[in-house]
């Protein structure tokens, strides 16, 4: 019994030595030198893998950060202080980008936009635009079968009402929503601009209104109401100067007769009040 | 060939491989068949690095098997062997193996350690690569038998991985009632491929 006590201390005291001396000398001898500040970097990125800053995962970005080929504001996740805190420990000086979150530039949900088909293959917004443009009658709406939402790998879109909706305090603008709408609805925008236009296509009004209870039909109110250079008229539609953006209070002054010049706080109410049910003027 | 020796190649390829594959019928490595499983790219590599690190590993730990553990020693009378200590041994071999076989792949082969770096450190201590070796011990394989049912275990784990992260693939695109959105219909999924492995059963 002792014995086995003994042989069986020894075998395993002398295996772990084996075994560390083993790592420990080949380590050495043939350890490829990384950059201590390497793993500093990557403990610091937010780890999500997420593919926002156009690297293979963080810590390839992490690599690249060290050899200076990139810098940590492409990063589009993290906040302004760990980028600070990354700076830091590159001893580089820091430029600030501004933090930008995407939105989907359309509010066409199944109440406001006709359906001219049934569709019922794959439920996926690429797969849909496949078979004659999906089941929607406007050919530039959201269709709402949630491509972008699975994409998303911070959760940060739901789908209500048929119509795809950015959550923005769960957004981080990492883009890859906006890589993956077939249709190319959904921008990124710097997170300070609260009043989008709500409408991407480039129909001529009397069509888009066709199929469409809130299109923009180019009526030029918000224009007007709004300082030079807030808004730029491109063809049929108006669009969100998003260099030189308006206000909230935008949205009163102009009293869109269309309700597509929303905050994103209204948008979001009013799809939720049109999911319950209740009709919205 | 005898017809003995026949059946038992047999049994140590097509058997480990596809009668009792490891992820669907022995229910071993289903942490990484859940985890890496979501892309097809992410599970090649995954298999990969799993043929890689089983095979060695087995083919140390069945030496350290058949030289030492096998064998009963006489120590002032006393007959002692250690063969209780197989699973602390093993687990010790493995761990340390793969952290040597990371760095030795860093250095000499960089491609080869950009492909399969990210998968070594979670296969340190999967269940799959210990329980090669334990199988192989309780068995009482010898050295060539135990790398051989060791690699073609790890295919058979590669095989089923591959399968169902293209099933997972496809299943991201269909319509699934919400309360088995995720991993719900993902267990369900692997359950129908256990199953569907059954039907090898009784080939040898």
């Amino acid at each position: 019994m002792t014995s086995t006590i003994i042989l069986s201390v020894l075998a395993l005291s002398i295996l772990g030595i084996i075994l560390g001396l083993a790592i420990g000398l080949i380590s050495k001898l043939f350890g490829v030198a990384t950059d201590p500040k390497v793993d500093l970097v990557l403990e610091l990125l937010p780890g999500a893998n997420c593919g926002g800053c156009g690297k293979a995962g963080c810590a390839d970005f992490a690599r690249a950060l060290v050899s200076g080929e990139a810098s940590p504001g492409q990063c589009p996740v993290s906040s302004q202080e760990v980028m600070a805190q990354i700076a830091q420990v590159l001893g580089m000086a820091l430029e600030a980008p501004d933090k930008k979150i995407a939105v989907v530039l359309c509010g066409g949900d199944i109440q406001q936009t006709k359906v001219k088909t049934l569709y019922n293959g794959v439920n996926d917004c690429i797969s849909a635009m496949l078979v004659a443009g999906g089941p929607k009658s406007c050919a530039y709406g959201c269709l709402g079968m949630a491509s972008c939402a699975r994409a998303c790998p911070f959760n940060a879109i739901e789908i209500i009402n048929g119509l795809a909706v950015v959550h923005n305090e769960l957004c981080v603008g990492c883009g890859v929503c906006v890589k993956t709408c077939p249709r190319n609805l959904i921008k990124l925008v710097p997170a300070e601009a609260k009043v989008h236009i709500y409408c991407s296509s480039p129909e001529k009004a009397a069509l888009k209104m066709k199929v469409c209870n809130v299109p923009c039909i180019a009526c030029r109110k918000c224009v007007k109401s709004g300082e030079e250079g807030q808004f730029t008229i491109n063809g049929f539609r108006v669009e969100v100067n998003y260099d030189n953006y308006p206000g909230e209070d935008i949205v009163s002054k102009a009293g869109c007769p269309k309700n597509c010049l929303l905050t994103a706080a209204q948008h979001l109410e009013i799809e939720r009040n049109e999911e319950a049910g209740e009709v919205v003027a | 060939m005898t017809q003995e020796s026949l059946l038992n190649v047999l049994e140590l390829t097509v058997g480990a491989m596809l009668v009792y594959n490891f992820v669907l019928s022995r229910f071993l490595g289903i942490c990484p068949f859940l985890g890496v499983s979501r892309r097809l790219d992410t599970a090649l590599g995954m298999s990969a690095a799993v043929v890689f690190v089983m095979t060695i590993s087995s083919a140390i730990t069945a030496t350290i098997y058949n030289l030492g553990l096998k064998k009963t020693f006489l120590i002032n009378g006393t007959e002692v062997n250690l063969l209780f200590l197989k699973v602390l041994i093993f687990i010790a071999v493995i761990a340390a193996l793969v952290q040597i076989v990371e760095v030795l792949l860093q250095k000499f082969s960089p491609p080869l350690y950009k492909a399969l770096g990210i998968y070594l450190p979670l296969i340190t201590t999967n269940c799959a690569v210990l329980g090669a070796a334990m199988l192989n011990s309780v068995n009482d394989r010898g050295i060539w038998e135990s790398t051989v049912f060791s690699f073609f275990s790890a295919l058979g784990f590669g095989l089923a991985l591959v399968l169902f992260s293209s099933l997972r693939e496809r299943l991201d695109l269909s319509a699934v009632p919400r309360p088995f959105q995720g991993m719900a219909i993902a267990l369900i999924t692997a359950g129908i491929l256990a199953m569907a492995f059954v039907g090898f059963s009784g080939l040898c």
